[in-house]
């Protein structure tokens, strides 16, 4: 989507990033996704009189290995107090970092080839969730509220960029990169729909070469699609609104996935002032030279590096390809994907079978190792499992893990041998004697009906190449 | 009443026993509670389960700990697991905390006995125990007077002989100024000395709890039971409980002592009449004495009055009737925060709260708070300097003796002055002791105030020791 | 005696505290608070640009605890203190405008 002539959209992306720790930030309470309502609470993380906060160290550790992957200064930093009310924070503060964060500045270079600032990535205390009963279960007519503390001090890493993104898909890639390098630094796990990882979205337009135009931020975007189409949808506004002749008023929009558009949140009377200043229960944090060093060298390889490697292996790759290396690098399915080609698998089945079926089922990854993965391909290209077989015994390694020949075996994949399939192909025949005529004079499309039939016969365990070389040998 | 460290004797050797102990105590406390209203809860059934347990220790041979048996009350902004405990506010009326506050762990360890909580100017926030919002506390020695605050109940516990310890919280002079106005010894300890886990706060980086007791060895054992790293708290020391009682008699022989011009100035005549004999008495025990003046020790008042109310804003924002304590229910969220934030809190804690607010608003934080934490640093810088010339410094602890109720109410600047001696130290975060010594009009007794670097709690102590000897009390 | 404090200024902070004043404490607050600011000028007129806020009196820094878990209250002791609950969750009035 562009807008008219000589116009640009400018966006500037805020990523809050749910930390991978054991526990809160502040308290020993689990940080677990999914558990039942106020099951994993204390007296710090539900904010209650006299309780006090301890800070996680590994929180600080994914904090700065987030700052090394962005190539951001790390400093000395204080904890603030940002002071509002709102009955999803216990304490009626948010403990976060102000002018003191711990990394700050840094960049992010995109796969297209541009590179986005960062201006800081600090680390903050997340809040309660609330439900809303009564109307149509969003705030706006909602009868009262149900509040729940379980995610209330789950550590967070807010990611804010510069406003460098001139488009929704320069946008979303970076998204992507950004969530592919919280995986990569073991931060996060990157799962928007389970909120874990969460953007908001500045959006302002301009005439090129202008100042900066009135910017309002775009909320509740979760997923890559709506932060795309949100975007979109909001330079045009913006646009079409001064084009009127109207004015962009600043203010802070909801986005609606069905509806397609954004609207405003109800305004407050005047802006927050959310009276910041340094957190006296909170010590400075000064990690030295030593620290910085053990985090670089925890750091692993980034998404960029490791798009690098796949890339290298990949000779004469076509544009599908380059697709499925994207998304294979972002899952993190790069190492199985070098482990089959390395096992002289085809690239191509290799890209397609982790594009897809790997990415079927992410959550169950760890089941399935490289290896197996590269066993169960070598298998279907040399023919000893069809591609359905190979799809569904992957499937089961990924469910419950084990090893390729045993599934095949317990799922009596047994490769169908040469004899068997001739008494097929000769039953066949006789049941269909006007097509085989016609196949052997010459009709090749008949080829699909015979590989289909013998198929229906042998539940699937007949190899279509070894079925084509039969009926070619009979013709 | 028995001292502490006798009570802790006589349970050991079995001469008495815990529940013989709490027993007196609770009859003391009956006896008068309702006169002087003390004790916002008596924890009878509490008192005399851990008085029998403590017994039943005895009799098997097992170790009791080293407050074995002795009756101690709380202030009730000490969060105690299944005891009221409101902070003497009306906003968190029949709250049962779930867990221990520390110090109570520490005390529960150690053998002493909980008897109760007691009543406190609400949210700390007073000189007097007058802004409580279930009544004011009555001093023993004159109930038309007030005992000071806010540990008003704690110190009152203690000169009334209901219990031999008592534990206060100290922001701005609010465990030292009580004793003075009771005649008790009171002990402000370096910030971090003791863990705040548990205490519900009203300044974070002021506050600290400390002992109330009638003589300085029962303060040392107290303090040391309770003192000492706490991974709960991430401004608590790092270092174990300092030893305390072993230095008690070292005296003050070669020490020098300061007496700062700033901490008597404005102070009534017996009170300075007081401070100067006791500069005598430790002049005769062989200490040097020095006059100095602490110019920057004039600004504490401002610097306090900003930093304090500023932190209780925040501190005090999480009473809004979401998750605990009193609720006004009304048709939307923010209303409700507002009814029950308005029926709940009093005019001191509403008058602190918006001044903080204020101070910390976007415009002004620069001029007020920002400045404060600046002339904080002076202050710290100004007691290094004085420290460079002399050990300790001395003074009065409050500019009057114990006054009458209603004296200070009508202007709170009036109050807030009489805090100008003890404010300079919770700035500081370091140390400092009220002792009593001799009495002033009416035969009330008057205060003086012992002030040491941080962790100079043995010396000041034993300052002390010096002290209560020369003025007759051994 | 003019207050630093004007009336507005203390029914703004007063909305922001989430407290309600009648007409007669909103005049009460704006002269007593009038009256400490006043006071406060003292430090208020002090030059003291290069000096810096102290953290902590004693110079902690970096204390922090290991990732390990540590027990929790019981939803029972949690939901026991509500004034109002539901469905194991605290319940409150509705709520007006989003978070910040």
């Amino acid at each position: 989507m562009s807008l008219a002539e000589g116009w640009e959209m400018v966006v500037g992306l805020e990523v809050h990033t749910e930390l991978k720790t054991a526990t809160k930030m502040f308290c020993g309470c689990a940080n677990a996704f999914g558990a039942e309502a106020n099951t994993h609470v204390c007296p710090v993380c539900l904010g209650l009189p006299g309780s006090l906060p301890v800070l996680n160290v590994r929180a600080v550790d994914l904090a700065m290995a987030i700052g090394l992957a962005l190539h951001s200064t790390i400093a000395s930093s204080t904890f603030h107090r940002k002071n509002y009310f709102y009955p999803d924070m216990p304490k009626d503060f948010q403990i976060s970092q102000y002018d003191l964060p711990i990394n700050s500045g840094g960049y992010l270079d995109l796969p297209d080839g541009s590179r986005v600032s960062i201006e800081r990535a600090h680390l903050e205390e997340d809040t309660g969730k609330s439900t809303h009963l009564g109307g149509s279960g969003r705030i706006h007519g909602a009868d009262r509220s149900l509040v729940d503390y379980n995610r209330s001090g789950v550590p967070l890493v807010e990611i804010v960029s510069g406003p460098d993104i001139r488009s929704s898909a320069q946008a979303r890639l970076y998204a992507a990169e950004l969530r592919g390098i919280l995986i990569a630094t073991g931060a996060s796990d990157g799962r928007m729909e389970e909120g874990s990882m969460r953007i908001d979205a500045n959006v302002s337009v301009r005439q090129v070469g202008q100042p900066l135009g009135t910017r309002c931020e775009v909320k509740n975007l979760n997923s890559l699609r709506s932060l795309h189409r949100a975007i979109d949808f909001e330079a045009a506004r913006q646009f079409e609104l001064i084009e009127g002749g109207g004015v962009v008023r600043q203010e802070t929009r909801h986005w609606d996935e069905q509806l397609g558009q954004t609207s405003t949140m109800r305004t407050k009377e005047e802006a927050d002032d959310y009276r910041y200043f340094r957190e006296p229960d909170l010590v400075d944090l000064i990690p030295d030279e030593a620290w910085q060093e053990r985090i670089r060298g925890t750091l692993g390889v980034m998404p960029a590096e490791r798009r690098a490697t796949l890339r290298a292996r990949l000779t004469s790759p076509t544009s599908s390809q380059l697709d499925a290396l994207d998304v294979v690098v972002v899952l993190g399915f790069d190492d199985y994907v070098l482990a089959a080609i390395d096992a002289q698998v085809d690239t191509s089945l290799a890209m397609a079978r982790a594009a897809n079926e790997l990415a079927s089922d992410v959550e169950h990854i760890s089941n399935l190792t490289p290896d197996a993965f590269a066993i169960t391909l070598k298998m279907e290209q040399d023919g000893e499992l069809s591609a359905t077989q190979a799809k569904t015994v992957l499937l089961e390694l990924l469910a419950h893990g084990g090893e390729p020949r045993d599934i095949a075996k317990k799922k009596g994949f047994e490769q169908l041998s040469s004899g068997a399939l001739g008494d097929t192909v000769s039953e066949l025949i006789a049941q269909h004697p006007d097509e085989w005529a016609r196949y052997r004079d010459g009709d090749d499309k008949l080829v699909q009906f015979f590989i289909g039939e013998v198929m229906k016969l042998t539940n699937g365990q007949a190899n279509g190449k070894a079925v084509v070389a039969e009926l070619q040998a009979r013709r | 009443m028995k001292s502490a460290r006798q009570i802790v004797s006589d349970v050991q050797s079995g001469a008495s026993s815990a529940e013989a102990e709490v027993t007196s105590s609770l009859e003391a406390i009956r006896s008068k509670n309702d006169e002087l209203n003390v004790f916002l809860f008596v924890d009878e059934v509490g008192a005399l389960d851990a008085a029998r347990s403590v017994d039943e220790r005895v009799a098997k041979g097992e170790s009791v700990g080293a407050l074995a048996g002795v009756p101690i009350a709380l202030k009730d902004n000490l969060c105690q697991r299944g005891v009221p405990t409101t902070a003497g506010s009306r906003i968190l009326k029949g709250w049962l905390p779930p867990y221990n506050a520390t110090v109570i762990d520490r005390l529960l360890a150690a053998g002493a006995v909980p008897m109760g909580k007691t009543n406190m100017d609400e949210f700390a926030m007073g000189s007097s125990t007058e802004t409580s919002a279930y009544g004011p506390t009555r001093n023993p020695l004159d109930p038309t007077r007030v005992p000071g605050g806010s540990s008003g109940g704690s110190a009152a516990a203690v000169a009334a002989e209901m219990t031999p310890l008592a534990l206060g919280s100290d922001t701005g002079g609010s465990i030292r100024q009580p004793a003075a106005l009771c005649g008790l010894v009171g002990l402000k300890p370096t910030y971090g000395l003791v863990s705040r886990y548990g205490l519900i706060a009203f300044s974070s980086s002021l506050d600290q709890i400390g002992p109330l007791a009638t003589n300085a060895a029962d303060a040392a054992l107290l303090l040391e039971v309770i003192a000492g790293h706490d991974p709960m708290d991430s401004t608590s020391l790092p270092e174990s409980a300092p030893l305390l009682l072993a230095h008690l008699d070292d005296g003050v022989e070669g020490k020098r002592v300061g007496l700062v011009r700033e901490l008597v100035e404005g102070a009534e005549e017996e009170v300075v009449a007081s401070v100067n004999r006791a500069v005598e008495a430790l002049r005769d025990a062989g200490a040097v004495i020095v006059e100095l003046s602490v110019p920057e020790f004039r600004l504490g008042l401002s610097a306090y009055y900003l930093i304090a109310p500023a932190e209780a804003s925040s501190n005090l924002a999480r009473y809004d009737g979401v998750r605990y304590g009193l609720r006004v229910d009304a048709e939307d969220v923010a209303a409700m925060n507002e009814a029950t934030r308005t029926l709940g809190f009093g005019a001191e804690v509403k008058r602190r709260i918006m001044l903080g607010t204020y101070a910390l608003s976007a415009g002004y934080y620069d001029a007020y708070y920002g400045q404060a934490l600046k002339v904080r640093t002076q202050m710290i810088d100004a007691f290094r300097r004085a420290y460079q010339q002399v050990d300790l410094l001395v003074g009065a602890t409050t500019p009057t003796v114990a006054f009458k109720f209603g004296a200070k109410t009508s202007n709170p600047m009036a109050m807030y002055l009489s805090d100008v001696y003890t404010i300079p130290t919770n700035l500081a975060g370091d140390a400092a002791i009220s002792v009593p010594f001799g009495t002033g009009e009416s035969q009330l007794p008057v205060g003086v105030q012992l002030l040491g670097p941080g962790r100079s709690e043995a010396q000041l102590l034993a300052a002390a020791r010096v002290l209560e000897l020369a003025d007759g009390r051994p | 005696m003019a207050s630093p404090l004007r009336r507005e200024d203390v029914a703004k902070v007063a909305k922001l505290a989430r407290l309600t004043l009648s007409e007669a404490e909103l005049d009460l607050f704006t002269e007593q608070l009038g009256q400490v600011l006043e006071h406060a000028k003292d430090i208020a007129a002090l030059n003291l640009e290069g000096v810096v806020a102290t953290a902590h009196p004693f110079g902690l820094i970096n204390v922090v605890r290991d990732d390990v878990l540590r027990a929790n209250l019981s939803r029972e002791d949690v939901l026991a203190m509500a004034p109002d609950a539901e469905d194991g969750r605290f319940a409150v009035p509705r709520i007006i405008g989003e978070a910040p």
